[in-house]
């Protein structure tokens, strides 16, 4: 019997407005995400990934289409599957005016963690921010935010990380780090990871499968080292730019511009 | 309406992990709690000197010496309940943090209980020092009205939730934009409350609008206890049943305008 895949996701639409202006964010998407492995949105601005990814969290609601998680229907149950996911996304802030330790003791209740002070002393260690517990999370830079933001989207050890431009705004020292826990945490746990992300090279290194997405539609799928031979091209950075513009094998192979 | 049922849901760990962020929030800021009870401590003692300025005026105010501070402190305590709420809800939106909130196993039903508690519990932490202002200043006693107070208090404060729950999902519906909705909202029913007056001054046609409010039958019961000394409980149970039929419709209201934000992807990155 074959597995489950941890995403499933069919005929996903997202349109906005009425009959005389509307419009479609996400156009009638289909995709599975295979358990423990990590999957990676790429498109430009616009393309629909956070549309895609805030309709899987349940924040947004599709206009057509059905999404499994966890084999759980989204759309119909979504807080059964909850507790077993979480996210990450600029778009999103911790309260400023909290310390660093108060804010995830508020996500260690709303996520029922046990010993909740003994696995935000295991996540400050891990991510390297004890320094910072009791220092109002509105006085962090943008790398140690994105620590704590991290801290919090592990702080229930998901079986499912949702990540909105992870490395956004950070300097590639910080950057790499993240990457490299992301790496660490998917292997020890065996997290399914889905993000979304302008980075081709974190891309490249993190996913296991690359979703490439413009204008609502997922134009072209495959792991990094395919798409980058389907392109005769020599990284994604460069498939990229065939896609968004509509040039090389892209044009070819009629993808809209 | 499945949709709401689920919407609900009853977690105590969850609400109380939302108590306690708004806790640290008010706890560690001695600025907002001061403001809790600035605004009210400046309305009474207005309201305590026009009283006694009124007293040798008046035998009706000489005769009942607190109907005017005793109005004033429980429209103030509806409003503070009201205006808590939004602010408890307003502080989220601020901090751009609905988007972690409704992604977490919480749900918009306990987040709305939550809401409402720290609504009543920023009105108390308010409103009994102004009490207790009132009585050292004027030598008037908010708790003379013993067990009564506490059915007028809960009564308002029901009243004070049901609007206050409605106006969390304007905002959350109209964004920020709506947010002077949240220090508007109540005074719109201010003039037909009959806090100061009694509902038989208003014009006829105008009457009917009072007597569907809950405050208008508190207030009454509050006059006719401290002017005649006669507890109304045929005023107090009307209210209670117009404050049950509100606060389901704030509810409703509520989760109504949260299910269109969700449609209209509001909740992500909503603030400042």
């Amino acid at each position: 019997m074959t597995e489950q895949p941890a995403i499933a996701v069919t005929g996903l639409a997202k349109t906005y407005g009425q009959a005389d202006s509307q419009v479609q964010a996400v156009a009638g998407i289909d995709f599975t995400v295979p358990k423990g492995s990590v999957t990676a949105l790429l498109g430009g601005n616009g393309a629909g990934k956070t549309t895609t990814i805030a309709m899987l969290l349940g924040l947004l609601k599709p206009s057509a289409g059905s999404i499994r998680i966890l084999d759980t229907d989204m759309l119909r149950d979504r807080h059964r599957i909850l507790p077993r996911l979480n996210f990450s996304s600029p778009y999103v802030d911790l309260p400023h005016r909290l310390t660093v330790r108060q804010n995830l003791m508020v996500f260690a209740g709303l996520y029922a963690v046990k010993a909740a002070a003994d696995r935000i002393a295991t996540l400050a260690r891990e991510l390297d921010f004890a320094a910072l517990l009791d220092r109002p999370a509105g006085a962090l830079s943008a790398g140690q935010k994105t620590r704590v933001a991290l801290a919090k989207a592990l702080i229930n050890q998901p079986d499912m990380l949702l990540l909105d431009e992870p490395t956004a705004s950070l300097d590639p020292d910080t950057a790499d780090w993240v990457r490299s826990l992301l790496e660490k945490y998917r292997a020890e746990r065996g997290t399914t990871i889905l993000l979304a992300s302008h980075n081709m090279g974190e891309v490249e290194r993190l996913c296991d499968q690359v979703l490439m997405m413009k204008q609502g539609r997922i134009v072209d799928r495959g792991t990094a080292p395919e798409l980058i031979s389907r392109y005769g091209r020599q990284n994604l950075e460069e498939v990229f730019l065939d896609i968004a513009r509509g040039q090389g094998k892209a044009a070819e192979q009629k993808v809209p511009a | 309406m499945s949709m709401m049922t689920e919407d609900i849901g009853c977690s105590l760990q969850r609400m109380t992990a939302m108590l306690r962020r708004h806790w640290y929030l008010l706890s560690g800021s001695w600025t907002r709690i001061v403001e809790l009870i600035y605004w009210p401590a400046v309305q009474m003692i207005m309201w305590g000197f026009l009283t006694q300025f009124l007293a040798g005026k008046t035998s009706y105010v000489a005769q009942a010496f607190g109907v005017f501070i005793a109005g004033m402190m429980l429209w103030d305590s509806m409003f503070r309940v009201q205006l808590g709420v939004a602010i408890s809800f307003l502080e989220e939106m601020w901090s751009r943090n609905l988007g972690n909130l409704f992604v977490s196993p919480l749900r918009p039903g306990e987040f709305a209980v939550s809401v409402l508690l720290m609504g009543l519990i920023r009105t108390l932490v308010g409103m009994i020092p102004v009490s207790l202002m009132a009585w050292w200043f004027f030598d008037f006693s908010l708790y003379s009205m013993g067990l009564a107070l506490a059915g007028f208090f809960f009564s308002l404060t029901m009243f004070g939730w049901a609007i206050g729950i409605a106006v969390c999902g304007l905002i959350m519906r109209h964004g920020l934009g709506a947010e002077s909705a949240a220090w508007g909202a109540m005074f719109l029913i201010l003039p037909v409350a009959a806090v100061y007056y009694p509902v038989a001054v208003l014009p006829v046609w105008l009457q009917p609008v009072a007597w569907a409010m809950p405050p208008a039958y508190v207030f009454e019961g509050m006059r006719a206890l401290l002017v005649d000394g006669v507890l109304r409980h045929d005023l107090l149970i009307g209210a209670f049943a117009l404050n049950a039929l509100y606060l389901a419709l704030g509810f409703i209201a509520f989760l109504t305008l949260f299910e269109s934000a969700r449609r209209r992807g509001l909740l992500l990155g909503q603030g400042e």
